[in-house]
């Protein structure tokens, strides 16, 4: 409806004039229209990216989840187990005595040919098939001989015993049998040797190979030799620990200087300064952290690498802006009626508000501290810095031992050499991440509701 | 162990001094039978506050001293030609003195010189530590008696309790600021090294990244020009832009014009769990599937796009970005006054034509502030790109192309084993400054802008 359109509009009648609106309408209309579909198809862009994430994302993880195992049984040989009888804490014996002994025991049984045994129990389905050694042990993951070992060690009645077991397949059988490398590859670009390969669909074929929910994975640390039991536990408890760190420092300190802020400062260039700051803060990458974390915590003051302890304090610096920023809406909502009743009944300042004005704020701290959490949980920038991405095979026991945490892990998983098999490993550990966000965020929206109901 | 103890033993001062304050306060008010100014807690508050406050400072001093005092005290012990000498080597040598004393033992043989610095280090360790605990107990207590002899009746513990409280917060909002000088001062202390090494204009107006690796000698100092990873960082994020304004922009108004609320209720949730998915996630997504997506379509129009590219990465960076602009935008389009929207649409102006017209104009002010924000977090993000952007730093015009940027580079110079002298590690942080310096200047004025729009409408 540009002049254009009405040219000179002093000078027609409004006759004129109303016709020229009414041809203009349909173009208006239209126009209207067109304004009105890009919106929705706005709109359904955003919706279909979050559907296309989480689709492809479930597709991909959820039968990572389910991982093949051979149903067999397996024959405590006393020919290949080595080290005899286990000792036992003779009469007068010192302990220090006792616990060489056993230490000598448990090498010489850990130095027995455990393969044989698994090599054994798989041979036994297909007593038919002329398979190599190799080709049999290739099929299942290579921890599968730790697996007895443990058994036998915890229970030396075995001896002698066949007993069914469930053994764990490699990761390149569990591709194969997925069905995720092209079948009619030629043998030089297989992973497995036409043996193994024949084998493992004899197995799946005659039912005792099946697919089973993969217990481990939440149970394991990360492995590296044996791929297919590669677990999450470790990274878990790394991140639990920063999670504490986080809680623990974030939460009081975050609280505290939203409380100075919005209930006692003064107005004046210091606190405006102060908020000018978090506010920054709030918005500067988080690989800045990460950088702050190398050159302080562990340049300057020397905290070990890769641990926990450095890298909740990394995130604790992250979030504390997201929780003032976020306890200070909520101090700002509570009605200053009621700070004027407690100061009018003589309470000091501090009495009102620690006494009447925070606990009424609970509901809002807490989700300023849901928010920051999530938010700290899946941080990875930072904590590849301080040396998180380190491969540790075990599960940390303290905040000060080295670990990684749940997206770094994530991060290690996705540049595995074995894509088609850590493809599906890394889509479930995001599934697990995902998870425990969409948990701590209902969490947050539960007792928010609850609580505030209950005001 | 030692953190333990010193834990313990500051509980139990913490204990102690409260009960003796609460009760000497308690006796005071049952013997006489006058009252007290405050309560019996808050002298209770007030004698533990005395007598772990020293405590605490001691401790925190030396927390931040020590390693300074200790190094200093080792290179005491060493012949002299080692604290004359080049930086690196006087470095490792404090290194191998620390490694022997903890047990650890060194590589090679432990030179005689070492083993006795090792053993004056250990023994001055232990020294230093006893005589700080020893100090700072000390201290603590003297404090907790001369808060006990204060307690009486007029004296008020309230006011001086609740004056520490002020001050306790006072200290927590001033870790913010802290937070800040610390990462402006380690940046430019270790950029400043780093520059010693690099000459700053080759630095910032180089035009090759070609850092070579730690382990071709000391004198391979490779060439560091910025410029490559920054055009990066800015076609990555100008993609990003390319995809997250019109979306965003667009369901904003959608939303806060045509939509229900009934649909708004249900559609604003799920756009903004676009904003809590870790950005790993969107890295490994864009890696799967957003990639060779792409490469296919280039495929079926005989483009070749790699599936690593900027234009990977910046899609996907730009999808992340949509609920920023989104609901940024959709706050500012709610602050624009009533009538004026009411005006248009009185004139006969249709909807787009009352949104085009007045709201957007009027909002104006306030989405550029929200653009500049979506842009700085564009700029520092670092996984996405890490994962889908390729790494290679190299000026190319073609977004097809793979690239690097600023943040990728800072995770690859730094990863692994960093030992804070070589340019190699260093220029994570000369790149770490450029990025703090970019984004704090975008965010300084995209939040001065929101802030005047906002007073604008108030």
């Amino acid at each position: 409806m540009s002049d254009a359109a009405f040219g000179d509009i002093d000078n027609r009648s409004n006759k004129e004039l109303r016709e020229l609106v009414h041809k203009n309408l349909a173009g208006r209309h239209r126009r209207e229209a067109i304004f009105r579909t890009l919106g929705i198809a706005a709109i359904a862009a955003a919706l279909g990216f979050v559907i296309i994430l989480f689709g492809i994302m479930l597709s991909k993880g959820l039968p990572a989840f389910w991982q093949a195992n051979v149903h067999t049984e397996v024959y405590f040989d006393p020919d290949v187990i080595k080290g005899g009888p286990k000792p036992v804490q003779e009469a007068g014996q010192s302990d220090a005595d006792y616990q060489q002994k056993v230490l000598a025991w448990q090498r010489t049984v850990t130095l027995s040919n455990w393969n044989n045994l698994v090599e054994q129990s798989v041979r036994r389905l297909a007593p038919d098939l002329e398979v190599e050694k190799r080709d049999v042990l290739a099929i299942i993951t290579s921890a599968a001989r730790f697996d007895l070992r443990d058994m036998y060690v915890n229970d030396t009645s075995l001896l002698g015993k066949t007993i069914p077991v469930a053994l764990l397949a490699s990761a390149d059988a569990d591709n194969w049998v997925k069905g995720k490398l092209p079948r009619d590859l030629p043998d030089e670009r297989q992973q497995l040797s036409k043996g193994s390969r024949d084998l493992a669909d004899r197995l799946l074929t005659d039912g005792s190979m099946t697919f089973d929910f993969a217990m481990h994975i939440f149970t394991n640390v990360d492995s590296r030799s044996a791929p297919a039991s590669a677990g999450l536990a470790g990274a878990f408890m790394g991140s639990l620990y920063m999670m504490l760190v986080v809680i623990v420092l974030a939460v009081p300190i975050g609280v505290a200087s939203a409380v100075y802020l919005e209930e006692f400062a003064p107005k004046n260039r210091w606190t405006d300064l102060i908020e000018v700051n978090i506010n920054n803060l709030a918005a500067v990458p988080s690989i800045v952290f990460g950088l702050l974390g190398a050159a302080v915590f562990i340049n300057y003051f020397g905290l070990p690498r890769s641990a926990p302890l450095v890298g909740g304090l990394v995130l604790t610096l992250m979030t504390l802006p997201t929780i003032i920023i976020a306890t200070r809406s909520s101090l700002r909502a509570v009605p200053p009626s009621l700070r004027q009743a407690a100061l009018g009944l003589g309470a000091s300042r501090t009495q009102t508000v620690f006494h009447h004005v925070l606990p009424l704020t609970f509901p809002g701290i807490l989700t300023a501290t849901i928010i920051g959490v999530a938010q700290a949980l899946g941080e990875t920038a930072p904590l590849l810095l301080i040396g998180m991405n380190a491969f540790i095979a075990n599960i940390p026991s303290s905040p000060l031992e080295s670990a990684t945490a749940l997206p770094v892990q994530i991060y290690l998983w996705q540049g595995n050499e074995n894509r088609h098999f850590f493809e599906g490993r890394t889509s479930a550990a995001i599934i697990v991440l995902l998870a425990l966000m969409i948990v701590l965020n209902a969490i947050a929206i539960f007792l928010r509701t609850r609580l505030e109901k209950r005001q | 162990m030692n953190a333990l103890l010193i834990a313990a033993l500051l509980l139990v001062l913490l204990s102690v001094s409260y009960q003796m304050g609460w009760s000497r306060s308690r006796k005071l008010a049952d013997t006489t039978g006058e009252r007290l100014h405050s309560r019996p807690v808050y002298h209770g508050a007030f004698v533990a506050i005395w007598a772990i406050l020293p405590a605490l400072l001691v401790l925190g001093i030396w927390a931040i001293f020590s390693k300074s005092a200790s190094e200093a005290y080792i290179l005491s012990q060493l012949p002299p030609e080692v604290s004359t000498g080049p930086q690196g080597e006087m470095v490792g040598a404090i290194e191998r003195v620390k490694s022997i004393a903890n047990g650890f033992g060194v590589v090679g043989e432990a030179d005689p010189t070492e083993s006795a610095a090792a053993s004056a280090y250990s023994q001055f360790r232990t020294l230093t530590t006893l005589v700080v605990i020893a100090v700072s107990a000390g201290l603590g207590v003297l404090g907790l008696f001369w808060a006990h002899s204060r307690v009486a009746h007029r004296f008020r513990a309230r006011n001086s309790v609740e004056t520490a409280v002020r001050i306790a917060l006072i200290a927590c909002s001033g870790i913010a600021i802290l937070t800040t000088l610390g990462i402006a001062l380690s940046l430019i202390a270790d950029a400043v090294q780093f520059f010693s090494f690099v000459n700053p204009l080759d630095f910032f107006f180089g035009t090759v990244w070609n850092p070579r690796f730690q382990s071709t000698g000391a004198d391979a100092v490779g060439q560091y020009g910025l410029l490559p990873l920054l055009w990066g960082t800015i076609m990555v994020s100008g993609i990003a832009m390319l995809v997250a304004i019109p979306v965003g922009l667009m369901s904003a108004i959608y939303l806060s014009q045509y939509a229900d609320y009934r649909v708004r209720n249900v559609v604003k949730p799920i756009i903004e769990v676009l904003a809590g998915i870790p950005t790993i996630v969107y890295g490994f997504f864009a890696l799967v599937t957003v990639g060779p997506f792409l490469t296919g379509i280039g495929n079926v129009f005989g483009l070749d796009i790699r599936a690593t590219s900027a234009l990977t990465a910046g899609i996907v960076m730009g999808i992340m970005i949509i609920p920023f602009i989104s609901s940024l935008s959709e706050d500012i389009l709610h602050q624009v006054p009533r009538a004026m929207r009411d005006g248009s649409l009185g004139l006969g102006a249709t909807k787009s034509e009352t949104i085009i017209n007045v709201l957007v104009p009027a909002a104006l002010p306030g989405i550029v502030g929200a653009v500049l924000l979506a842009v700085s977090r564009a700029i520092g993000e670092t996984m996405i790109v890490v994962l889908a952007a390729g790494n290679s730093p190299v000026l190319r015009l073609n977004p097809a192309e793979p690239v690097s940027t600023v943040t990728v580079t800072i995770v690859n110079q730094l990863t692994g084993d960093a030992d804070f002298t070589s340019p190699q590690s260093l220029v994570a942080f000369a790149l770490g400054l450029t990025l703090f310096a970019m984004t704090l200047v975008l965010n300084v004025v995209a939040l001065y802008i929101v802030r005047r729009f906002r007073e604008q409408y108030e």
